[in-house]
């Protein structure tokens, strides 16, 4: 027939083979998610894991965070020997959370400790992502309550660096009671007059960003971080409209008047480090005496 | 220069004058130099006559002179380690409005301020320095944090008025303006306003109840434009120029009415002539205020802002009873 000469050909997309998703070795390699580069692990982890062609932040590990911000040495790990149990007697629950400890090596999905940030002294609370996905049960709540009260012994400020895909699920109600746990305790915090700085990292979402990430003195964010309470799926499904690409983004926050500013992870010891000492009130004597 | 002002053609004139000969002289062999020192010493006297019997329209020509300094300017040069902090956690983050934490001679502050924009583009995204609600209730949000760290607040006033629109009417301009001036008489910091250049109305006030409220020699403080004050007055908005004579709107008036404490004096020709010395004569103004109040508690600095405020208004305390029962 005539209209099989003018018949579209038929285009073939090519599959990745399973043998084309592992030639990158496990490691030593690492592909950025965004721009899709591939570059040495060892370079990016150097350039505190922000991609060095596009300046994507990849995900840091609770542990790599501590390293790059804290002065070194200075750091002084609280509440290690906080272990979850299974309230609700969630299926599996005690063993995902057993391979999660294998894996990391932490206790849960938040180390908390004290140290100094050039020279200021702080309690910081650093959530991990790769601990059930960041997620606050019982011990994530307890360790940061635990981490704001040693801050408020010390009169020193409390900085929290969140990473949460948000309640943890496994714990039904008890994880939804962190929330108010955690945002009680910097209530108490800030009416003695503590400074809370909150950086939101990639995700940032549910319970967490509803409580103590949003409830910052200060609010940043780092570049590009996804947070929001619902997430999008939910969002489009329920309301049935198209959302805009950066939504819940952290720059679609500050447009939004949520955050105070967004800072790329370089800027961030340096941007803190102002904000500590402005809040340290040296040379305020010499006004006050004089 | 670029931009000249009306009452300052004859100026502009002479010192054309005095660069055409100077050019003259310099490829002949003719030697002027009398001329000149004579006109020079013409043009010294010209420009203190004119800048000394400014009308109050010359003044209004000055505070909106598109060079004029801006909040972003003095902040520069007053403070350091200045750090903008954006949003009011609500909404959004209205640029026209710019705030953040700072120090000022060693001492931690709050510093707030209304922000025009220095060309078109950067005026359409500061919308002309006109905020919405969201802009006074940012301004707000850090008022509030610099009382929870004792922090003394500094305002820079300097806008047209709060932005009249349908969206800033739909979010509540005007509780937005009312919040400010309710929670300002209450904060327990010092609190220091300056206008910088024209205080238009309650969306100058929402950032202007202080225990000191200075103001630039030639900036003007009124409750609404003179160009508005003509059309509802005289339907005619082209009589601004008389609006602007009878409403007293100019540092001088306001100072004479009670409403501020100081005229800080301006660069001669207006603060857009050299911006590092007005900063230094603003920085004067600046650290007297603060080092007046920072001695008075919580309580003290309350009082005297109300006193301030509750001191300004004309009326006759009359024996007689005035009733219609």
């Amino acid at each position: 027939m005539l209209k099989d000469l003018f018949s579209k050909k038929k285009k073939y997309a090519t599959i990745p083979s399973e043998q084309a998703k592992q030639d990158v070795p496990e490691g030593i390699m690492t592909k950025c998610p965004k721009c899709k580069k591939i570059m040495y692990t060892k370079e990016l982890v150097k350039n505190l894991r922000v991609c060095i062609s596009c300046g994507y932040h990849h995900p840091m590990s609770a542990p790599e965070r501590i390293a790059c911000l804290l002065d070194e040495g200075t750091f002084c790990e609280y509440d290690r020997h906080l272990l979850s149990k299974n309230p609700l007697d969630f299926p599996q629950y005690m063993e995902k959370i057993e391979e999660d400890r294998e894996k990391t090596k932490l206790n849960e999905a938040v180390v908390t400790g004290e140290g100094t940030i050039n020279g200021f002294p702080v309690v910081v609370a650093v959530m991990d992502s790769r601990f059930r996905m960041g997620s606050m049960g019982s011990v994530v709540g307890e360790k940061i309550a635990r981490a704001i009260e040693r801050a408020m012994e010390k009169s020193v400020p409390f900085i929290i660096f969140t990473a949460s895909g948000g309640a943890r699920m496994q714990e039904g109600v008890l994880s939804l009671m962190q929330m108010a746990k955690t945002s009680a305790a910097l209530k108490l915090f800030s009416e003695q007059g503590g400074l809370i700085i909150s950086v939101m990292t990639h995700p940032t979402t549910g319970g967490v960003s509803a409580s103590f990430a949003s409830l910052g003195d200060y609010n940043f964010a780092e570049p590009g971080a996804l947070i929001g309470f619902a997430g999008r799926r939910v969002i489009e499904q329920t309301v049935r409209e198209e959302l805009p690409d950066d939504f819940q983004t952290a720059e679609f926050l500050l447009k939004h008047g949520q955050l105070d500013a967004v800072i790329p992870r370089h800027e961030l010891k340096d941007t803190l480090t102002n904000i500590l000492d402005i809040h340290q009130a040296r040379g305020e004597d010499e006004w006050r005496t004089s | 220069m670029a931009y000249e002002l009306e009452f300052e053609k004859p100026l502009v004139e002479l010192r054309k004058k005095i660069s055409e000969l100077k050019e003259f002289t310099k490829h002949r062999d003719v030697d002027f130099s009398d001329e000149i020192n004579k006109l020079e010493a013409r043009l010294e006297k010209l420009e203190h006559d004119i800048y000394a019997n400014l009308s109050p329209w010359d003044r209004v020509q000055i505070a909106r002179h598109p060079n004029r300094p801006t909040t972003l300017d003095y902040i520069e040069r007053l403070f350091t380690n200045f750090f903008e902090c954006h949003g009011d956690r609500c909404f959004g983050d209205d640029e026209a409005i710019v705030g953040g934490i700072a120090k000022y001679h060693g001492l931690p502050v709050t510093v707030i301020g209304h922000q025009r924009g220095k060309d078109t583009k950067e005026n359409i995204r500061r919308n002309f320095g006109m905020p919405h609600p969201e802009g006074y209730r940012k301004a707000l949000r850090l008022m509030k944090q610099a009382e929870k760290f004792g922090r003394p607040i500094i305002c820079f006033i300097d806008t047209k008025g709060a932005y009249p629109g349908k969206a800033a009417e739909e979010r509540g301009q005007s509780e937005a303006i009312a919040r400010n001036l309710f929670e300002m008489a209450g904060l327990t910091v010092p609190v220091v306003c300056i206008v910088i250049g024209e205080g238009g109305s309650g969306g100058a006030l929402a950032l202007g109840v202080g225990n000191y409220v200075h103001m630039l020699e030639n900036s003007t403080y009124s409750v609404i434009s003179p160009e508005g004050a003509a059309a509802i007055l005289w339907k005619d908005a082209s009589l601004a120029k008389k609006a602007a004579e009878t409403m007293k709107i100019t540092a001088k008036d306001l100072k004479e009415l009670g409403v501020i404490d100081e005229i800080v004096p301006e660069v001669r020709g207006g603060a857009h002539r050299n911006v590092d010395e007005q900063a230094k004569y603003i920085d004067d103004v600046l650290q007297r205020s603060l080092r007046q109040l920072l001695p008075l508690s919580a309580e003290q600095l309350i009082a005297q802002r109300y006193e301030k405020y509750k001191q300004i208004g004309d009326f006759i305390e009359s024996q007689q009873h005035v009733s219609v029962m």
